[in-house]
């Protein structure tokens, strides 16, 4: 982070000093990182270039003209067909899949805050075992829990049911583990005594005290669940049925497998993964500004 | 002191857990009467879960629940079987919570068999009498080659036949093949206007099983005790050494079926057939919509002159699935969802399913001719091959593994390492193990 701003924000000023202490290594470090910044930078705009060029084409242009720019513009056309297409349902799934992921990254937010917290400012036995349990989790790949939660979610009935892509998705151990680490760094011991004397529950400390000093924290938390629940894919794949309960990625994957037989649907894959992409990019931009700030306050003091 | 709070959480959670579990297997016992093998109608309503990824299947159900009040069909959706929607098959019924009913792919019928996943529906009076509905071939992918067991209800098929661009087979001059061999003497004249016949594909191994299907071969046969596999036989070797010839000679392509490289091959012009199913027709006119009006259907070639065999790929079934505690209902939904007319013609403006019946055959949305296929009505084409298919072809219990295997040998063999037939051999003893390794017995 610090070298990105510091290389977006240069300016001749900053590299005087620089080139008296040694002109190679700043001439040729900064061109080798702008270059490999460049090469990633494309790497990944490139394929949403494509998918949002391909969009805009109707099914016969989208074969024959050229892949990275643009021939008719056919994408409110499609857009609109993909909304209507099966009574609406890609907008159902979307609306599924900001209901997983918003309201799953929440909730998931805060238990991993809470429990992050306790971890790091009150001292119980078996703490550390506690500690490195939770570590382990986040070893464990969210795949290979999916089949035995399928069978536990089984035995009470709930799967194919809201909660079963919901529930599983609020367990972060790698939440856990960062606002461990930020609380232990960020919130002063003196700070919670304060609050104790003051008079103020241990509850009512950590929300009103706490929070705001592991926001950075938390909103990197937010961010990560958001986008891991939003592109979870195998979860809902063994535990929905009902499509009206599908996330967009799931449904979309759904309407892929179905190209031999629906030609039609090829567009409607390609111009729903575009609009799928587009709250991640909200969320993103809307929470890198607390994200950028918490940070920036955390170093300065 | 935690540590002792944290154990009685956990003892509480897993009694609960236990509990729920005792109460679910105990209600599905009681109401389940044992296995239910007879086929009775039930007492009062019911309401049944059909799993399939059919689009469109619900506007279908629908009409079947208006007209039944008293059996009621709630439809399920997932992606294709093998993109995920066997796997959860299998762990449903592994959980106890499979759904009634659930749409299974020919090849895949004979693992749930053999995994115990399938109610017989033999018991079923009206099932059996409808056999005589069925194209015989299709009857035979759900009897699974055994004479007392009725394992689905066929639903669509995959008749080939060859799909050829007759703009460039007149201008160059080329008759339209009708033996194999006239096909590799094609195949060499299109090589000097520049194109290839056809396009080999590696993936998809069911394309090459119906090549032996029609060849004669039998890549499996079950006894009722044991199976018998035989991958490299006389027909398959026939044909496998006939595409060996034509990639060895440079005259087909090697393009990964259904990717971008492969629609626009067809779509520029650079390969000129395809002996492919009935539902090939979509697939070329969506990723080759610039060839419009050039294309026709002509019966596939024959391995000798005169003869009349068509080779399947594709088509599946609708099964009732083990523990379902309404078969009767079930199997009288499946029966009308791929017997009667209306059901039929919805499927077939849905989802382009070819029917597996014969009087599905003569669906008047079947009898148009069309308009990308310069107005021919290719379907008479189909409705024919789908009369001469082979009906005892049958699927082996393990095919995921096998088409694998072949793929993967296909794939080397296409890169000139090894030849298809050392891919059969090898998915041979593959195969073989597969099924040992499962304790499915296998016939020396």
């Amino acid at each position: 982070m610090s070298l990105l701003t510091r290389t977006a924000g240069a300016t001749p000023d900053d590299f005087a000093p620089t080139r008296r202490r040694g002109p190679r290594e700043s001439m040729l470090s900064r061109g080798a990182s702008l270059l490999v910044m460049g090469v990633f930078t494309l790497y990944f705009l490139v394929p949403i270039w494509w998918l949002f060029i391909a969009s805009t084409k109707d099914r016969g242009d989208l074969l024959t003209t050229p892949a990275l720019w643009f021939a008719d513009w056919n994408f409110f056309q499609n857009v609109g067909d993909l909304i209507t297409y099966n009574d609406g349902i890609y907008l159902r799934w979307l609306l599924n899949s900001l209901g997983y992921a918003g309201i799953g990254a929440l909730l998931a937010t805060i238990v991993a805050g809470m429990c992050g917290y306790a971890l790091a400012k009150y001292r119980f036995r078996g703490r550390e075992t506690f500690f490195n349990i939770v570590l382990g989790g986040v070893l464990v790949p969210a795949t290979a829990l999916a089949l035995p939660l399928f069978l536990l979610f089984s035995q009470v009935n709930l799967t194919n049911t809201f909660w079963a892509v919901l529930l599983p998705s609020i367990v972060s151990p790698f939440g856990v583990y960062l606002s461990r680490i930020y609380a232990a760094s960020s919130v002063p011991d003196e700070l919670i005594e304060a609050g104790r004397i003051d008079g103020a529950g241990e509850v009512r400390t950590f929300f009103t005290v706490s929070v705001r000093l592991m926001t950075p924290a938390l909103v990197t938390v937010f961010l990560f669940q958001f986008v891991t629940i939003w592109n979870n894919f195998f979860l809902p794949l063994i535990m929905l049925r009902s499509q009206e309960l599908f996330p967009v990625t799931f449904g979309l994957y759904g309407w892929n497998t179905q190209l031999n037989q629906i030609p039609e649907l090829r567009t409607y894959v390609l111009v729903g993964s575009f609009l799928s992409i587009v709250p991640l990019i909200i969320a993103f931009l809307l929470l890198q500004r607390f994200w950028r700030n918490g940070l920036g306050t955390g170093s300065v003091k | 002191m935690q540590q002792t709070k944290r154990a009685v959480a956990t003892g509480v959670a897993l009694l609960t857990a236990l509990a729920l579990a005792g109460c679910a297997a105990g209600g599905s016992g009681t109401d389940g009467g044992g296995d239910a093998a007879a086929c009775a109608p039930a007492d009062g309503d019911v309401t049944l879960e059909f799993t399939s990824w059919i689009p469109g299947i619900e506007d279908v159900v629908a009409t079947w629940n208006e007209q039944n009040p008293d059996i009621q069909v709630e439809v399920q959706t997932g992606p294709n079987g093998n993109s995920g929607t066997y796997a959860n098959f299998f762990s449903q019924l592994e959980a106890g919570n499979a759904p009634d009913l659930g749409q299974i792919e020919y090849d895949a019928l004979s693992s749930f068999r053999v995994q115990d996943g399938l109610e017989n529906l033999a018991a079923c009076e009206d099932i059996v009498a409808a056999e005589a509905d069925f194209i015989p071939w299709t009857w035979g992918q759900v009897t699974l080659g055994s004479s007392d067991g009725v394992y689905g209800v066929p639903q669509d098929s995959g008749p080939m036949a060859l799909f050829y661009r007759a703009d460039l087979f007149e201008q160059n001059g080329i008759e339209v093949p009708t033996t194999w061999e006239e096909y590799k003497e094609a195949a060499v004249k299109v090589r000097e206007a520049g194109g290839y016949i056809t396009n080999f594909s590696t993936a998809d191994i069911n394309q090459f099983a119906g090549f032996v299907w029609q060849a004669g071969g039998d890549w499996f046969t079950n006894d009722g005790d044991a199976w018998t596999v035989d991958l490299t036989g006389e027909q398959s070797t026939t044909v496998a050494d006939y595409w060996q010839e034509l990639l060895d000679e440079d005259l087909v392509a090697t393009y990964p079926a259904w990717t971008e490289e492969w629609n626009n091959a067809y779509n520029s012009g650079e390969v000129w057939s395809w002996n492919s199913a009935v539902w090939g027709a979509n697939s070329i006119a969506s990723g080759a919509p610039d060839t419009a009006g050039n294309w026709a259907v002509a019966p596939s070639p024959q391995w000798a002159a005169g003869e009349q065999s068509s080779g399947n790929w594709g088509g599946s079934s609708v099964a009732v699935f083990k523990g379902s505690e309404h078969v009767y209902e079930a199997a009288k939904f499946a029966l009308w969802l791929n017997t009667s007319d209306e059901a039929l013609t919805a499927l077939n403006e849905s989802a382009n399913i070819y029917p597996a019946t014969t009087a599905g055959l003569s669906l008047p949305s079947l009898q148009e001719g069309v308009e990308f296929y310069g107005g021919q009505k290719i379907y008479d084409v189909f409705a024919e091959a789908a009369e001469q298919v082979n009906p005892d072809f049958v699927w082996g219990p393990t095919m995921t593994q096998t088409y694998a295997d072949v793929s993967d040998g296909f794939q080397s063999a296409v890169t000139g390492q090894g030849t298809l037939l050392e891919a059969l051999e090898s998915a041979q003893a593959s195969t073989i193990s597969t099924l040992e390794a499962q304790s499915i017995p296998v016939a020396e």
